[in-house]
């Protein structure tokens, strides 16, 4: 009777304290250059060394600049000390490094599940919070600290405590001009940005199983905007299709019996959770954030809401101070909103399906005078994909820059930023206080009305453009 | 590796704030350290300072006698966001040693036992009651008892809070955690032992 969570974390436990804590097998550890630097000198301090590098995957993608320039120079100095460093790591471990001249470099979470090294029933990790990501192939993916990485690194295990099962139902289909991210960005505003703490999230019902892998791995990504420890969706045929053939894949016989194993990884019928949540897609609308927290969501065709109309003071206080650091007053329409600068990109929306969703919008029109849109892939292979497709040039024609794979923009750390006061349509996944640059406004929102907001200069609603 | 901790008497800082995030904690471009030290100077930055780096004097980590605080109490939520462990290293760099607040975001939890920052979850109600006792009695001293496992207020109101035995232990003595799981090494290798005969897929080499 075990739900799909517990099916896979029964399966790793390599043993459990009386007091229940489990000592997890990890299959896959997958670092990149910000959270591991740390972890690997304390190592070599240690004198340990790692214990499996072959089920490790290493990738530069936070720090690196997206301009075609960036294998001859990058300008920052600390930033190429942490690409070097992470270099030398992988050289000296045996680690396989996906490096920035590599077509498969990109963004963690793109780059490993398109090589396939995600499988179905297994146990991945990275020193980073959007593993949840990962977990679409039905696996257990969660973010962890460097103090973790290292004890990864050195023992292959994590020492981790059960997670709370809770299952959100998407029940129905979604309506024209609505994607996967309105979808997660509706969870998150109904249960909070606290309200998965503590569980692991199952995503199931009628519109999950119609959701391709891209769609999926949106879903599962912004599991942690909403505090979940991981997300999940259980493998079908959808998944096994995917998989099939990929680099890291198994194949031949060995292939067929992973399949056999991975029908019998989805939750049982009579299957008990903590927490059930249920949403009806149909009745989603494209969403738009308006305040600093991704549980600030609203249908594009709303209003900022008055802080006077929340039920509680503190509620309030924490609403007047995102309306203050957004510079929006409440009762204007979403729509009225102009943004300077146009994200598309991140490891919620910068896999090949969301450039084509973005380019069916940017398809012959122009970004608005005194916008800058740039599209970031999420990888090497998204970018040539899209290149065969002639999605740049769809881009290019209307003005969009079209720039090499990396974070880019979704955080302040390479050289793509906003400026203070700048406001940012973005499909990236947080809209913190200085997520995007310190002063930087961000507005989430799918691929689909980021580009819509590109041509328009202003938020807008997709479907009247499609 | 964990820095001991066991008791703690001191000035507590009421951060009354919900869903604070790792990155207002500390701003991604202040990750780009190899070191975990160093890194107090980029806490709460956007916060702290100004776009010309002057203090800003209305924010309580800049006034007396919260710069000395060691004990940080704040809402729900608290270290939302990312993983970087690098939240819990400019907290401790600062001098904190403790956060106290109804919830927390999962990986910050972890990453703050693993380096010996407690921290503490009490019923919202009751951070509530300490916050605005802190807010009306600036300056005020909590104490915090590992081993007993109490939070005691500056009014001296006693609340108990829960941590797991094996953290707990581990925050006492000061473990190294990694040493103690080597020691299950034989265990380790009769997993994979195992799995490689139920699921060799899993045993592919990158
Ligand atoms: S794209 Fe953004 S959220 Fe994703 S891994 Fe990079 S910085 Fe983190």
């Amino acid at each position: 009777m075990p739900t799909i969570i517990r099916k896979i974390w029964d399966r790793h436990v390599v043993t459990e304290r009386p007091d229940g804590v489990c000592l997890l097998y990890i299959d896959r550890h997958l670092v990149h250059e910000v959270t591991s630097p740390q972890a690997f000198e304390a190592m070599r301090q240690a004198g340990r060394k790692v214990r499996r590098p072959l089920s490790l995957m290493a990738v530069p993608d936070h720090n690196v600049p997206t301009s075609t320039d960036r294998l001859d120079r990058i300008e920052d100095p600390d930033s190429r000390r942490q690409i070097e460093a992470l270099r030398e790591n992988a050289k000296e471990a045996g680690i396989t490094l996906f490096d920035m001249d590599d077509v498969r470099q990109g963004i963690v979470h793109v780059t490993g599940p398109e090589n396939g090294l995600i499988l179905p029933g297994i146990t991945a990790v990275c020193g980073d919070s959007h593993t949840s990501t990962l977990g679409a192939f039905g696996a257990v993916a969660f973010g962890i600290g460097t103090s973790e990485v290292e004890h990864t690194l050195a023992t292959q295990t994590l020492w981790q405590t059960r997670p709370g099962e809770m299952r959100i139902t998407v029940g129905g289909a979604t309506g024209f001009g609505v994607s996967a991210k309105d979808v997660i960005l509706a969870i998150i505003a109904k249960i909070g940005a606290g309200g998965g703490t503590g569980y692991a999230i199952e995503y199931a019902g009628e519109a999950v199983r119609r959701m391709s892998m891209e769609e999926r791995l949106t879903i599962c990504n912004m599991t942690i905007e909403a505090g979940g420890r991981f997300g999940m969706v259980a493998p079908d045929e959808t998944t096994f299709s995917y998989l099939k053939g990929r680099p890291a894949s198994p194949g031949g016989a060995l292939w067929e019996s992973a399949v056999a194993d991975w029908k019998t990884l989805p939750t049982d019928p009579d299957a008990w959770f903590d927490r059930e949540e249920t949403i009806d897609a149909s009745r989603i609308e494209p969403q738009v954030t308006w305040g600093t927290s991704p549980e600030d969501s609203l249908p594009v065709t709303g209003v900022v809401p008055d802080p006077e109309t929340h039920p509680d003071p503190r509620g309030r206080e924490r609403r007047e101070r995102a309306l203050r650091y957004m510079d929006l007053r409440p009762g204007t329409r979403l729509t009225d909103i102009t943004v300077d600068k146009v994200f598309i990109g991140s490891c919620t929306n910068a896999r090949i399906e969301d450039l084509r969703l973005a380019a069916k919008v940017a398809r012959g029109k122009k970004v608005a005078d005194g916008v800058t849109a740039m599209v970031v892939p999420g990888s090497g292979l998204v970018k040539r994909q899209a290149e065969t497709e002639g999605l740049d040039r769809v881009f290019l024609d209307a003005g969009f820059q079209w720039r090499l794979p990396g974070c880019s923009m979704c955080l302040g750390m390479n050289p793509d930023r906003l400026k203070p006061g700048e406001r940012c349509a973005s499909t990236s996944n947080r809209n913190f206080e200085g997520r995007q640059g310190p002063g930087g406004r961000t507005h989430l929102m799918s691929p689909m009305m980021a580009a819509a907001a590109a041509v328009a200069g202003r938020i807008t609603d997709v479907r009247e453009m499609l | 590796m964990i820095e001991k901790f066991a008791t703690l008497k001191a000035v507590a800082i009421p951060l009354d704030r919900g869903n604070v995030d790792t990155d207002a904690i500390i701003p991604a471009r202040f990750l780009k350290t190899i070191k975990r030290t160093g890194l107090g100077t980029g806490l709460f930055h956007a916060w702290r300072f100004d776009e010309n780096g002057t203090e800003l004097p209305d924010f309580v980590l800049n006034m007396e006698p919260y710069r000395s605080g060691k004990i940080l109490v704040a809402g729900e939520n608290f270290g939302c966001g990312s993983s970087r462990e690098h939240a819990v290293w400019a907290l401790m760099d600062f001098g904190i040693r403790v956060v106290i607040a109804p919830s927390f975001g999962d990986i910050f939890y972890n990453n703050g036992l693993k380096n010996g920052l407690l921290p503490v979850r009490l019923a919202p109600g009751e951070v509530r009651a300490l916050m605005d006792g802190l807010k009306s009695g600036p300056g005020g001293e909590v104490s915090v008892d590992l081993p007993a496992q109490t939070v005691t207020g500056p009014d001296g109101a006693v609340c108990g809070f829960d941590i797991g035995s094996f953290p707990k232990e581990c925050l006492l003595q000061g473990l190294d955690e990694i040493a103690l799981t080597l020691r299950l090494e034989g265990e380790i290798e009769r997993y994979e032992r195992n799995g490689q005969k139920k699921a060799p897929w899993l045993f592919l080499d990158l």
